[in-house]
């Protein structure tokens, strides 16, 4: 089996990584990963919890060089980590956060070097590690439809692989050259790929913020001393021109987690004139295809990558991906290296950026003890927010709980984005002969609901 | 000369309750919450338990107070902690920095 190497920086004094603009180099880098391997405890899953960008590149370099397995979950409510820990018995929680709340055992990564008996054993000569490309790199999480989350096992090779292709549709941009700011978290799937494995593997530098509000994104961006790249999500793209936020020269934007209109696709061009490329993508398949939203509305696959339509269905293979997956939106290929997409399976919701589905959803709602009976769904009759966001509602039979109870049971259960706005109680679901809920009875309901309580309707 | 130095209003603490109950209608609205603007306890917290608001409702609030009163929100302000700990304490922090 070949090997990879960890990082292209084959410089000790190449950058690696930027905190608040200023510089860590590759030999620093690879001082803290080996500082770090070493103390990490026998268990071989982490579950990487670092905020700091540049500690999760840390950390997941350390779980490579010693042959651990990250863990990625997309959420981490009790309900999600209570999984996990049945999953991998032997899981450990690396975080950059002395008051970290994970339940689990706990490796601070931040602690000082200087204060580590093992870091001498960090090699004094510059050399890169490589690592195999058929080890097991990381378990990413869907939501599946039975409650308990779904794994899927992502090998360094492919991984590699994925994001070589991602690589070559960032042309004409060297990436070597640009510095690459994310306003998405290390842990999802598309962060994971585009804001710490692409600078690892491209030999660009990662930057160690997650900026937030549009002012903090113009701010961490201003810091950078290099050709600048913003990996984004169609969320905080609409924030930056709702806010007419100014930001500094940038060679690139890339956006993805959920479609992107095209109209916005072209006033962020011409706004921060800049290109914008969009990236398909799911956790299942990695990252995949590319468009330039603003001029074209078909996906050009990734070198290898083919589909194959068969009964309706999608199936992704090829390239980087590991096995056949069948993809739960509706593409439809042009040709052997493109396609159209028509959106997705009913089921699935993406609120932010966030995925699930209304299964995984009700699975929850109905697990509340005193919750009778409960369902999800998509409303189309409320407003989308100014970033954007258009929230889930749902219906519970519940005689003995209060709206509140619930939702505060959900808190624990379900990440936040998808808590119900609102939360009706009802006497009984609109259910149909063969016990489905048919969108139009869920809807009418609502309307009912709402000339009865209009306060909640706002 | 003493005069000038006061501040403009005559009665700050009717205006402050006035921009408590103005921002707790625009964050009802803005964030479609399933309650009534004078529902909203001046003195509880806006994040987690209390609202119940996630990062996405704080995104959009400071949309909401950029476009209302021209103030850019920042998440390494060190007030942070203290703004959002209460729609009182957030309605005082737009208070002192609107700029219009």
């Amino acid at each position: 089996m070949s090997a990879l190497p960890l990082i292209a920086h084959d410089q000790p004094t190449a950058v690696v990584a930027y905190r608040r603009g200023r510089p860590i180099s590759a030999a620093q880098f690879l001082h803290d990963v080996h500082a770090l391997a070493w103390r990490l405890p026998t268990g071989a899953h982490v579950l990487n919890f670092c905020d700091d960008r540049y500690w999760f590149a840390v950390g997941l370099a350390a779980s490579l060089v010693s042959g651990k397995c990250s863990i990625l979950p997309s959420t981490h409510t009790p309900e999600v980590i209570r999984h996990l820990r049945a999953f991998a018995p032997d899981v450990f929680c690396l975080s950059d956060d002395p008051q970290c709340p994970i339940e689990l055992p706990q490796v601070l990564c931040t602690q000082p070097a200087a204060a580590l008996n093992g870091s001498s054993r960090a090699p004094v000569r510059f050399q890169v590690p490589q690592i195999d490309a058929g080890q097991l790199a990381a378990y990413v999480f869907t939501s599946g439809s039975s409650g308990t989350p779904v794994p899927h096992a992502k090998t360094w090779g492919r991984l590699v692989q994925c994001v070589r292709a991602e690589m070559t549709r960032l042309a004409p941009i060297d990436p070597a050259q640009c510095a690459i700011l994310g306003t998405v978290p290390a842990q999802h799937m598309y962060g994971f790929e585009s804001t710490v494995l692409l600078p690892l593997q491209s030999g660009a530098a990662l930057c160690a913020e997650r900026p937030f509000f549009p002012a903090d994104i113009a701010a961490a961006l201003r810091a950078l001393p290099r050709a600048r790249v913003l990996i984004s999500t169609p969320v905080h793209l609409r924030a930056l021109l709702t806010a007419e936020q100014a930001l500094p020269e940038l060679q690139l934007i890339v956006s993805a987690t959920a479609m992107l209109p095209a109209n916005l696709a072209r006033e962020v061009e011409s706004r921060y004139g800049a290109t914008l490329l969009e990236i398909y993508g799911s956790t299942e398949t990695g990252q995949m295809a590319s468009r330039r939203t603003a001029l074209e509305d078909q996906w050009w696959l990734w070198p290898g990558v083919q589909l194959t339509l068969s009964d309706g269905h999608c199936s992704v293979h090829g390239g980087h991906v590991e096995q056949p997956i069948t993809v739960a939106d509706v593409l439809e290929p042009t040709d052997a290296e493109h396609f159209v997409l028509h959106g997705r399976t009913a089921d699935l919701v993406n609120i932010a950026g966030k995925r699930s589905s209304l299964a995984y959803l009700n699975h929850q709602l109905n697990a509340i003890p005193g919750v009778v009976d409960g369902a999800f769904f998509v409303r189309d009759d409320s407003q989308a927010s100014l970033a954007g966001v258009t929230r889930l509602a749902a219906l519970a039979v519940a005689p003995r709980l209060d709206a509140a109870h619930i939702i505060k049971a959900l808190r624990a259960r379900i990440d936040a984005v998808f808590l119900p706005r609102p939360l009706l109680l009802v006497e009984h679901l609109p259910r149909n002969a063969t016990g489905k809920l048919p969108h139009h009875a869920l809807v009418a309901l609502t309307a009912q609901a709402a000339m009865q309580q209009p306060h909640l309707f706002a | 000369m003493s005069e000038h130095a006061l501040p403009t209003q005559t009665t700050p603490h009717i205006d402050a309750l006035a921009l408590e109950r103005e921002i707790a209608q625009l964050i009802v609205k803005g964030l479609n919450l399933p309650m009534q603007p004078e529902d909203i306890d001046p003195e509880a917290a806006l994040y987690g338990e209390g609202l119940g608001l996630d990062s996405i409702d704080i995104l959009e609030i400071a949309l909401i107070v950029s476009k209302q009163y021209g103030i850019q929100l920042r998440a390494d302000n060190q007030e942070n902690a203290r703004i959002f700990t209460s729609l009182r304490n957030f309605a005082q922090y737009v208070a002192e920095q609107r700029i219009k």
